[in-house]
């Protein structure tokens, strides 16, 4: 008897024993919040979806997720929207707005960054926290100036710059809108990266007899391929999805406005062709999935493994 | 191949934070150079000017007859390596040894020759293709020994080279790498923080302590010569023995015992030094005997530390493992005093 009463308190212990709590935390706890948070987030996105695919009748007396009882699909959204809209069009402009307005801020900002990072030159860091402060600016306050400086000093309007006959140059204002905006988050994103870098890195190429450009491009970038990849994927999301600032730079004129732009149009304020919404949204996700997928590799991908330390 | 000199060399960080103050070594062509000291001592820095990655603030730091002090590093016909080895990561082993040659503008074949003979002296023939994160430790710091050899620079400068492997690794390579220098045949500056790596690899030894340059020699000089108490106390382990005497002519006395001194010296406190090992079980032939009150007791099989009071001083002794003592016994122990140091307790200096 004694011996047993004297074993249960123990044992009752070892159960309730921090290792045996946290086990339980990683295994179960943190799965199911991970889960829990997965399923919130994509739950709008299944309902449009399912909307996408629901008779426009239905969607407008019932939510998307009755869609079992009566279970009823139709691609007349699809076909409706691939019919009314000049969508070809249309994504043909979001490419040649969205790839410019990414590789112009991406590529200025890493060259900036590595000034930042590894360059000595005066008030560095008086002129790296003023463009960290830039991050803070609203892009709203900067619609006005900007565009009257295009329009009232530069003559800057879609109908001139169209005149000129040159293709592409009715986006320059816009490409050089984004890269505004993108680049002091670029610069303050990569900055950083770049100076994670290991010192012994760029001290051991000096004496190898790398001059800078040579470290740029045969050092750094191969490096920081993750940091620029994550870059490239929040601007052009951004720029994809942007349709405030393409609106103001460019309009609406059907020859230059982006797939937003081109799909706010489908539908009036007063919700008419709001089941083409549905359906047209889902082509406009497929480029920045496609970005995504092919990028996102890069964001857990430890590069620097194996470069210094035993 | 070519000498290097250190000619009243500063590098001062700002008006009150000098790192290294007035550096003089002549160091010979092909000779194996060793700067060891304590951490914060300025030996990197010293490795770092002669690299060219630090500006010399002051002096002139010569290799041959050209003074460097304005060359760029890549300039200065030198190759280092690196603590953390710095290899490039997304590079090959080829590539990374080939690197330092592609930005000479050496043509192709003959960095293909050059990689390929500094892989065969290094064993790292099956690895070049391989990414050093695919490398073990020991095989990296080959890789970065390697990136140095392809250039037969004029100078090889390590910068704590083997602290990243482990115990017995850093032995194997401490021979490895005195086998180069002899191939090579080329001067080697190496910077440790390790006694024991200095002592065995290196030609000639400079120790520096807060800046300043305190004694260079051959192992065996400073060893048996040391110039100060700082030098006496970086070098050997155990540390050498430091008991509080006051001399009159040519007698030491101590807390717990006499000493005499092999000459005589002004009278006045002094600081005694005596290694571990002068101390034996035996009495000593002039009669200088100290009796220990032993704490501890350390067998290591080939020797035996005893740690135990002396009148009020802390010492040491290595004595023969046959030696029946045990912990709380009082060992009457003879001193060789031959093998005692005197050193100034004002400015530390060594009397002999």
């Amino acid at each position: 008897m004694t011996v047993a009463a004297a074993a249960q308190p123990s044992a009752v212990a070892a159960r309730f024993s921090p290792g045996w709590i946290s086990q339980l935390l990683q295994r179960y706890i943190l799965h199911i919040v991970v889960i829990g948070l997965t399923v919130g987030w994509t739950l709008p996105t299944i309902g449009l979806l399912v909307s996408s695919f629901r008779p426009f009748a239905l969607t407008k007396t019932s939510g998307w997720w009755t869609v079992l009882t009566p279970l009823q699909f139709t691609f007349q959204n699809y076909t409706d929207v691939l019919a009314q809209s000049n969508l070809g069009q249309a994504f043909f402009n979001s490419f040649m707005v969205s790839i410019p307005a990414t590789v112009i801020p991406v590529t200025i900002g890493a060259f900036a960054a590595y000034a930042f990072a590894w360059m000595k030159f005066p008030a560095r860091n008086w002129i790296f926290l003023a463009l960290v402060g830039l991050l803070a600016v609203p892009l709203q306050l900067t619609f006005i100036p900007v565009l009257s400086f295009y329009v009232n000093q530069l003559h800057w309007t879609t109908s001139n710059l169209e005149a000129t006959g040159i293709p592409g140059l009715p986006w320059v204002p816009l490409w050089l809108a984004h890269a505004g905006y993108g680049l002091p988050f670029s610069i303050y994103l990569l900055a950083n990266f770049f100076r994670a870098l290991p010192s012994d890195l760029f001290e051991s190429a000096e004496i190898d007899g790398a001059g800078t450009l040579t470290v740029f491009f045969r050092i750094i970038l191969p490096l920081s391929v993750p940091a620029i990849a994550s870059l490239v994927i929040f601007q052009f999301l951004w720029v994809w999805n942007d349709l405030l600032v393409a609106l103001i730079y460019v309009g609406g004129a059907p020859e230059v406005a982006p797939l937003t732009v081109n799909l706010a149009d489908l539908t009036t304020s007063l919700g008419q062709g709001s089941n083409l919404l549905t359906s047209a949204a889902f082509f406009s996700m497929v480029v920045p999935l496609i970005v995504f997928l092919s990028l996102q590799r890069y964001f857990v991908r430890g590069i620097l493994a194996g470069s210094v330390k035993g | 191949m070519s000498s290097v000199t250190y000619d009243h060399v500063v590098k001062r960080y700002t008006a009150d934070v000098t790192v290294v103050k007035d550096l003089n070594v002549d160091i010979k062509d092909k000779e194996f150079m060793v700067l060891v000291g304590p951490s914060g001592c300025g030996k990197s820095t010293a490795l770092r000017m002669l690299a060219g990655l630090e500006t010399i603030t002051e002096g002139q730091i010569r290799i041959g007859d050209r003074v460097v002090n304005n060359v760029a590093a890549k300039d200065r016909d030198i190759a280092m390596v690196f603590q953390s080895y710095a290899l490039y990561p997304h590079m090959s082993v080829f590539d990374n040894m080939a690197f330092p040659l592609q930005m000479a503008h050496m043509k192709k074949d003959e960095i293909d020759r050059r990689v390929k003979n500094a892989s065969k002296i290094l064993g790292l023939d099956p690895f070049l293709k391989r990414k050093p994160r695919a490398l073990s430790g020991g095989q990296r710091q080959r890789v970065a020994l390697g990136r140095a050899i392809v250039r037969s620079p004029k100078v090889f400068l390590l910068d704590e080279p083997l602290s990243n492997l482990d115990a017995k690794l850093r032995g194997q390579t401490r021979i490895e790498l005195q086998k180069l220098h002899r191939e090579l045949e080329t001067t080697f500056i190496y910077v440790t923080h390790d006694q024991v790596e200095a002592m065995t690899m290196g030609d000639r030894i400079a120790i520096m302590n807060a800046g300043i340059l305190q004694q260079v020699g051959t192992p065996g000089d400073v060893y048996d010569h040391p110039a100060n108490l700082f030098v006496a106390g970086f070098i050997g382990t155990p540390t050498m023995n430091f008991v509080p005497v006051t001399t009159t002519d040519s007698t030491a006395k101590a807390s717990g015992f006499e000493a005499r001194l092999p000459q005589s010296v002004p009278a006045g406190k002094r600081t005694l030094g005596f290694r571990p090992e002068a101390l034996t079980d035996k009495p000593s032939a002039d009669g200088s005997t100290l009796n220990m009150k032993v704490d501890v007791v350390e067998r290591l099989g080939s020797d035996q530390y005893l740690y135990g009071q002396v009148g009020s001083d802390q010492v040491t002794a290595r004595v023969d493992p046959r030696m029946k003592v045990a912990p709380g016994d009082t060992a009457q122990l003879g001193l060789d005093t031959r093998s005692i140091h005197l050193f100034d307790a004002e400015t530390e200096a060594a009397f002999f």
